[in-house]
């Protein structure tokens, strides 16, 4: 695994131009505050990996770029968050809008109760990607091709979503999250749920995605940042604490926490 | 209420029997409890226990059974030709010669032979009573005195009370069974009786139903006609109606509060439709015949239309008044059981709110939903008295809502309430009845109550 | 990993158009507002139900009352004078009150007359002078003015429910009584006084004399038995379940059988109170006795539910803790499951009480439907119960019986949402979070 990270790891390209970026962001749950002035520039067609201890916000901080802590009672959020320098909580702006421009996957694999060519034509429908029956079946096929999902499940299209392995859901769930074209994919933790091998394959599928789309993904495991992502930032009680080029952040860490956290000291 | 002060003095005994325990308890260890099995209280206790149980089950062995024997012995007694009556005629004779005895009103005259008769069964069933108080009693101070002698230091008084706790607690739980039991027997005794009159076919797919029977062989009246079709699909009819009125309203309603209403409003809506719920049948009985009924009517009247004052549209809708509630908390409860991923997953592809609540949230909660609506047809076919305030008593077999029809519980009603024979074809009919809205509402909860069970199981 | 990257057609951008997000948020408005119209429809239903009850019944709790002077002729009430008190209630105080009238308006004449202005009086009025008299006869000889009901026409006539501008032929209350009502009402003679006879009565063919005392006695006989029944049942299989029975087929069969037995038609119990209890077992009919029996049979499955429901909830490491110190299992539920999970229960029982108490079609089968002038002394007396008196009052055919309905549905409701409201702050008040 390592060595597919370190084959990638020179192509280091930044961006000028930022995909989407936040400045001096707050969120609050209630009282509580969950983030504290978070900073972060997202680079185009990169993977950005979230790092730090639970309760650190960084999952706050994901949620936050397609505004799904709308749904969440209590939650309020402060600051500028842009895509392609356009501010997403403006009012005007919509979250359906939104969201078809910014995809998602969950920690835990949640298909729909229903077949799998029904997970993946959800979201085109909604959206009218699709003409023709033949147009949306296309975009099954190459969304489940995209998600390395098409060659186990071709044949058994029409069977639930939920009766797939869980590996197999989690790569459903993307294939469901690519089937809409979107910009960014946002990643929660994606392969926390999984056994090693199926990990391993979602890994190897967020490297592969890189070409097409713009990632952030929230991790738990350091080795994973290490090995998909150009860029890491790591969060610390609600605070960006350090956010640099993932080698770099792993091998020179600048700041005394993110030093204590990559070495095991606390998290 | 002269069991009753029987049962206080058995519960005072018992009291007495307690502290007997446990002061003898306290004896036989020589002042030091330590040394005992267990806590003098349990020695109390086992003491306690074969004071009152043995005593109070007599008791009410005694007042099941000392009837049966009675009106047993008064049967006996009559003379020869009253004993060779037919069993109706004689069941209307042992009532009155109670009813002399009670010191009630008789409907006949009384002649020597009743008067003579009636005495014999008051001044039996007095000293049956007599004697029920002094054996209980006596029982009680026997099992007392018995227990009180047992009690040693090694005796295990905690477990063997803790044993006859757990025997009246496996006795309580089979209770349940025995009403379901009870409900079959009877339920099929009575109606096996009435088959043996009408053949059962012609009461499942007889189409005309007259249930006036003559009750003697010359008096003039109807032969009385069992075909209980026309009551099933009045039953059907209204059921339809009240589900055409419920489903809608219960199920966008539970769709609202489970996913739209801030916490506000649910703390105060809820609240109000569980007031809904909580209003007793009967009310709605009464606001169907009063308000919605004449309402209808007039409605029907100003646009041409010829309504019945008791027309099914009235009693189903108001049907489908009182089901709504009932929908509506079910669905709810199922629809917070759909788990939040979904709802995220589905946000996350740009759902909006309404589309998730269609394509996602609603096909997943399905089984459940369908679960709470046969749940809320089955409480509708049995709902009694709306229907009979507000539902006709004729049974015509229509199609038209506006006309009056009749269903199985309003017939159930008719035919039992008022003075009756209990063996008559007409009485017997209703447990026929009664059987079949059993089976048809059980089998609609076993269905349902399973349907819900799965559903539940694939989500926790 | 290698089916993927040889062919990627670019998939096309999602469709954003203002037109069709139009559309979108039109269908979300339509559901939104179906939603919000369902639960207006049902709380509009409420309204209504509630709204016409309060607006039909809130008279009933008053009473029309005439004013009438009185010569309390010690001839009719006393002839032997000397106080006898069988004399004192035998004695003939509908005539006084007739012969006040006749004096009142002396040029009524002729039979048909004289008995149409005798009616405009309850026949229950002479009661009322009779308890007048009774408590201080000392009064006896004198003229007194005293306050009696009016008849149920007449009551109607002043409650407004009668209206005066039909032809007379369509009317209960013809143009003379009109006029003599009128006449009273000059002289201030006709009063609405608080309806006493309504809270301490049993129930009565005339309108103006029934009353729901007799009904509200038999529901608490009957609730009694059913509570005495069906708590200490209920709690008790609910403990054997819950704490006690091994997982096996029997109490699976008594678990799925409880569950069913909450969904039986209510009638259906009411059957089987008249094939077992009366039937087999021959106890009387229409006692509350019976009634609380089919009621409890009834109940239990809902306290039974509600009690495990409460049992479950009492975290599993309270009765590892008590088994740790040596308990038995018997004392680590009397002593540590049993009351923390009490508050449920009652809460629970409480409900379960509501819904026997307004319940009526059982209780049918059983006889307890039969018109009961007398307040019941015990549980074997024949008794009727609030819901049945309503059902009764439902469908009698006097005018006035309607207000009584309603007034009956009142105090009924009243009762349900105290039981309720109780059960409510029970919850709100021990609700513990684990």
């Amino acid at each position: 695994m390592d060595a597919v990270a370190e084959a990638e790891a020179p192509q280091t390209m930044l961006q000028n131009t930022p995909k989407m970026s936040t400045r001096r962001v707050n969120v609050y749950y209630g009282e509580t505050k969950a983030l504290k002035d978070v900073d972060l520039d997202i680079g185009e067609n990169q993977v950005t990996s979230l790092i730090g201890p639970s309760g650190c916000g960084k999952s706050t901080y994901l949620r936050c770029l397609n505004r799904m802590n709308d749904v969440i009672d209590g939650c309020r959020v402060e600051g500028d968050i842009t895509l392609d320098n356009v501010d997403i909580y403006r009012s005007g702006l919509d979250v359906v809008q939104l969201r078809a421009r910014v995809g998602m996957v969950f920690q835990k694999p949640n298909p729909f109760p229903k077949s799998i060519y029904d997970n993946i034509a959800y979201g085109p429908r909604l959206h009218g990607l699709a003409e023709t029956k033949a147009d949306l079946d296309n975009i099954v096929e190459i969304s489940l091709t995209r998600a390395g999902l098409w060659k186990e499940v071709k044949d058994r299209l029409l069977a639930p979503g939920t009766g797939l392995s869980g590996g197999q859901q989690q790569r459903l769930c993307i294939a469901r999250a690519i089937a809409v074209n979107p910009e960014v994919i946002l990643m929660d933790e994606p392969c926390s749920a999984l056994d090693p091998i199926a990990t391993a394959r979602i890994e190897e599928l967020i490297d592969e995605l890189r070409q097409n789309f713009t990632i952030v993904i929230v991790t738990h495991s350091m080795q994973q940042a290490a090995r998909v992502s150009q860029k890491t930032a790591f969060f610390h009680l609600g605070d960006l604490v350090e956010v640099s080029d993932t080698e770099q952040l792993f091998t020179n860490p600048r700041d005394q926490r993110t030093q204590g956290y990559i070495t095991g000291r606390f998290g | 209420m002269n069991s009753f002060i029987l049962i206080a003095i058995l519960l005072t005994l018992a009291t007495i029997g307690y502290s007997f325990g446990q002061r003898r308890a306290r004896k036989v260890s020589g002042g030091e409890p330590s040394t005992l099995h267990s806590r003098p209280q349990y020695y109390g206790l086992y003491v306690a226990l074969w004071c009152g149980i043995p005593s109070l089950i007599l008791m009410a062995i005694w007042l099941i059974v000392e009837p049966q024997v009675a009106e047993w012995m008064l049967i006996s007694n009559l003379p020869e030709d009253i004993q060779a009556l037919p069993a109706d005629r004689l069941s209307l004779l042992i009532n009155d010669v109670k009813n002399l005895a009670s010191g009630n009103i008789v409907s006949r005259e009384i002649d020597g032979a009743l008067q003579r008769a009636a005495d014999g069964y008051a001044s039996a069933r007095q000293i049956g009573n007599a004697a029920m108080v002094v054996v209980a009693i006596a029982i009680a101070v026997i099992g007392l005195g018995f227990a009180q002698r047992h009690i040693t230091p090694t005796l295990r008084a905690r477990n063997l009370f803790e044993r006859a706790v757990s025997v009246l607690m496996i006795a309580a739980s089979t209770i349940a069974v025995l009403t379901t039991l009870g409900i079959v027997l009877s339920l099929l005794f009575e109606a096996m009786r009435f088959f043996a009159q009408v053949p059962w076919y012609e009461f499942l797919f007889g189409l005309s139903w007259s249930p006036q029977t003559a009750l003697r062989v010359d008096q003039v009246g109807g032969s009385g006609a069992f075909g209980a079709v026309p009551l099933f699909a009045g039953t059907l009819m209204i059921t339809l109606i009240a589900m055409c009125v419920a489903v809608p309203i219960g199920l966008f309603s539970a769709i609202y509060m489970s996913e739209y209403a801030p916490p506000r409003m649910r703390a105060i809506v809820k609240p109000l439709l569980e007031i809904l719920a909580g209003v007793p049948t009967v009310v709605y009985g009464f606001f169907a015949a009063l308000t919605v009924a004449p309402f209808i009517r007039r409605t029907g009247e100003s646009i041409g239309l010829d309504v019945s004052s008791e027309s099914a549209l009235a009693a189903g809708m108001v049907m489908g008044i009182m089901i709504i509630p009932f929908i509506s908390s079910l669905s709810d409860d199922v629809m917070n059981a759909v788990p939040r991923a979904l709802r995220d997953g589905a946000f996350a592809l740009g759902a909006t709110k309404s589309e998730t609540i269609k394509q996602v949230i609603f096909p997943a909660a399905l089984p459940g939903i369908v679960g709470s609506l046969l749940l809320a047809m089955s409480r509708a076919i049995g709902e009694t008295m709306i229907v009979v305030m507000a539902a006709g008593l004729a049974a015509n077999l229509t199609a038209d809502p506006l006309e009056a029809v009749t269903t199985v519980t309003v017939q159930i009603v008719t035919l039992l309430v008022g003075d009756q024979e209990f063996d008559s074809a007409k009485t017997l009919a209703a447990f026929a009845l009664g059987l079949v809205l059993f089976a048809i509402t059980l089998t609609l909860n076993v269905i349902a109550l399973h349907v819900v069970r799965r559903y539940r199981e694939k989500y926790d | 990993m290698t089916d993927s990257t040889a062919r990627v057609p670019a998939l096309r951008r999602a469709d954003l158009s203002e037109q069709r997000l139009k559309r979108r948020y039109a269908a979300e408005k339509r559901f939104r507002f179906y939603g919000l119209a369902a639960i207006f429809a049902a709380l509009a239903i409420l309204g209504l139900l509630i709204g016409t009850i309060v607006l039909n019944g809130h008279t009933a709790f008053v009473q029309t009352h005439l004013e009438i002077p009185v010569f309390l002729d010690p001839e009719v009430i006393d002839p032997e004078g000397n106080g006898d008190p069988g004399a004192l209630r035998r004695a003939d105080y509908q005539g006084l009150l007739k012969k006040s009238l006749r004096e009142r308006f002396p040029d009524v004449s002729g039979r048909r007359d004289r008995i149409k202005l005798y009616g405009i009086l309850s026949n229950g009025a002479g009661l009322d002078l009779r308890a007048e008299v009774q408590a201080d006869p000392s009064i006896i000889g004198t003229n007194q003015t005293i306050w009696v009901k009016s008849s149920d026409d007449i009551d109607s006539l002043v409650k407004g429910y009668i209206d005066r501008d039909l032809p007379e032929g369509d009317r209960r209350v013809k143009d003379n009584e009109i006029a003599w009502i009128d006449a009273l009402e000059a002289d201030g003679g006709v009063e609405k006084q608080f309806n006493t006879t309504f809270f301490t009565a049993g129930d009565s063919r005339e309108p103006e004399q029934a009353g729901i005392w007799g009904a509200a006695v038999g529901s608490f006989f009957t609730l009694m038995i059913t509570l005495i029944l069906s708590f200490p049942i209920g709690v008790l299989s609910a403990i054997y379940l819950e704490e006690f029975a091994p997982k096996n087929r029997w109490t699976d069969l008594i678990e799925v059988n409880i569950n069913n037995l909450a969904a039986v038609p209510s009638i259906i119990f009411g059957l089987l109170g008249l094939a077992v209890f009366l039937g087999v077992f021959g106890f009387p009919r229409s006692a509350p006795l019976v009634g609380g029996m089919v009621l409890a049979l009834m109940t239990l499955p809902t306290i039974i539910i509600a009690a495990r429901a409460a049992l479950k909830a009492v975290p599993p490491s309270i009765r590892e803790a008590a088994l740790g110190v040596g308990a038995s299992r018997l004392q680590v539920v009397t002593h540590h499951v049993l009351p923390l999970a009490l508050p449920g229960i009652m809460t629970g029982t409480i409900i379960g009480m509501a819904q026997a108490l307004g319940e009526t079609a059982p209780l049918l089968m059983i006889g307890m439907v039969a018109f009961i002038v007398d307040v019941p002394g015990g549980v074997t007396d024949p008794a009727t119960v609030l819901p049945v008196q309503i059902f009764l009052w439902a469908d009698a055919p006097e005018r006035a019986f309607v207000e009584k309905t309603n007034g009956a549905i009142m105090v009924l409701l009243a009762f349900l949402i105290l039981m309720n409201a109780l059960a409510v702050l029970l919850r709100k008040r021990f609700e513990r979070q684990w």
